[in-house]
This record gives C-alpha cells, structure tokens and sequence, in this order.
C-alpha cells in the first residue's frame, strides 16, 4: 500500500471477468505520517481510506472489464459499514464485484477482510468516462503492471 | 399492472424523496424537479432494473451536448417514458 501516494492496491491476486469479480491484497504500512495523527498512541486505518480501498479495487475490476477503454471515477458510496479496527501492518484482503453496468456508470460491491474477518463492505457507484487525454492512460497501465492487474490473458472469463 | 409513468415516476418519488404528486408527465426532471447528474444515475439504475434495459444515457448526453436532441426530449418524463416502451419493446424483437 504506497498510502500517501493514494494507491492502496498492492496486488491482484484474481481477475474473474465471466463472475466479473476481483480479488486484490492490500496491506497496510507499518508506519505512516497518517498513524501520527489518526490517532496519537492508537493508530488505526482512517475509515475513508478502507472505503477508498474497496472502491480502488472496484475502480481496477472496471478497467480490466473495459479494457482500459473508460475510467471510472467514484461517485457515491451507499450502505459502507466499518465493523473492525485496522491497524498498521495489517494484510488485507480485498472483493469486489460488479453489480450493474449501466450506459456512463456502474455499481459495485466491495468489502476486506482480515485475518478471515469482516472488516467493512460497501455499495460503491462509479461514474465511467473515456479516459482523460495525456499521459493519464499510460500511468495507469504502469499501476496495473505493478499491480499485477491481468490486462491481455485474465486468469478467467 | 403499473404505467410506464407510474414505474418511472415512484422511482423517482423513492430515490429523491420528491412528494409522488408533485411529479407529473410534463414534468422535466431536471429543470422542474431538480434532479442532479448524480441522483438521475440512481434512477437509471432503477429504471434499468425494472424494465430490464439499458437506457443509453451516454449516447443522449452526446446528443444534447452535440446540439442534436434537445434534454426535453429525453427528460420530460413523458417523452422519457416513451422512450422507456421503445427499449423494452425492442428488446421483446
């Protein structure tokens, strides 16, 4: 997870595009400026970065579905939960899968896990444009290349 | 079994919390009831589920952006509505 650098997904670990499913491994630093403030003496993962977590997994499943054709961009959250802490150095593991495509947007659902344990989960709504010109698309692809994110060969589907 | 208007319309009163009486066939849904980009993708998504289609937003706002159909034409809800029958019946062909 390079937190502040907002990318919190440090690996695809499965591309299923028949179910239309993701599954990604983030893992959570041991030391961040972050822990310093929220909160002294008892750092925890802020919860809107476990919920940008979710949508960023989301956000790499709808690449992969569209074929780095359109971006999505998150646009509403419905019905997150935060059911558990998260401290630092915890291994997360991410779901996502994709509820509705419709024509400019898509809805997903999303939750993590740790240790096998609900950690929240999400209704996540997308808003899907072509890509903004520039190098925008390029950087992209290099996330997806660390990442891990199966662009031509998709494990299934 | 419910109007085209009436789906659409207790769509609209659920998603926006509008009063249901106040949403009329005439109504735009965007100058006369204030609907947002953002609530109008809720209420696609609702649309889309209920009706089984695909309503092709991107394609409409093309058009109104390129001049080519005016925004009454698609978001007056009656014509919305109408628009509505042609998808469900085309997807019947």
């Amino acid at each position: 997870m390079r937190i502040e650098y907002f990318q919190l997904i440090d690996r695809i670990t499965d591309l299923n595009l028949h179910d239309l499913t993701i599954r990604a491994e983030a893992n959570v630093p041991a030391t961040s400026t972050i822990f310093e403030g929220h909160f002294p003496g008892r750092p925890l993962m802020p919860g809107v970065l476990l919920i940008e977590t979710m949508a960023q997994a989301s956000g790499w499943l709808l690449i992969a579905r569209m074929r780095f054709a359109k971006m999505p961009f998150l646009a509403a959250v419905k019905e997150a939960k935060l059911r558990t802490f998260v401290t630092p150095g915890q291994a997360l593991t991410v779901t996502a899968k994709i509820t509705h495509e419709g024509s400019g947007f898509a809805l997903t659902e999303a939750k993590i896990e740790a240790d096998g344990k609900a950690v929240c989960d999400a209704d996540i709504t997308f808003r899907v444009v072509d890509f903004p010109q520039g190098d925008f698309l390029a950087s992209m692809r290099d996330v997806a290349t660390r990442i891990a994110l199966p662009m031509e060969a998709p494990s299934h589907g | 079994m419910p109007s085209t208007f009436e789906t659409v319309a207790n769509i609209i009163a659920e998603t926006c919390d509008i009063p249901r009486d106040t949403i009329k066939p005439e109504s735009h849904a965007i100058d006369d009831l204030g609907i947002d980009s953002l609530d109008f993708l809720d209420i696609a998504f609702a649309i889309d589920k209920a009706f089984g289609i695909k309503l092709p937003l991107e394609q409409w706002t093309q058009e109104v952006n390129d001049g080519k159909a005016t925004t009454e034409q698609y978001f007056v809800l009656q014509n919305l509505c109408a628009r509505i029958d042609d998808l469900v019946a085309a997807k019947g062909k």
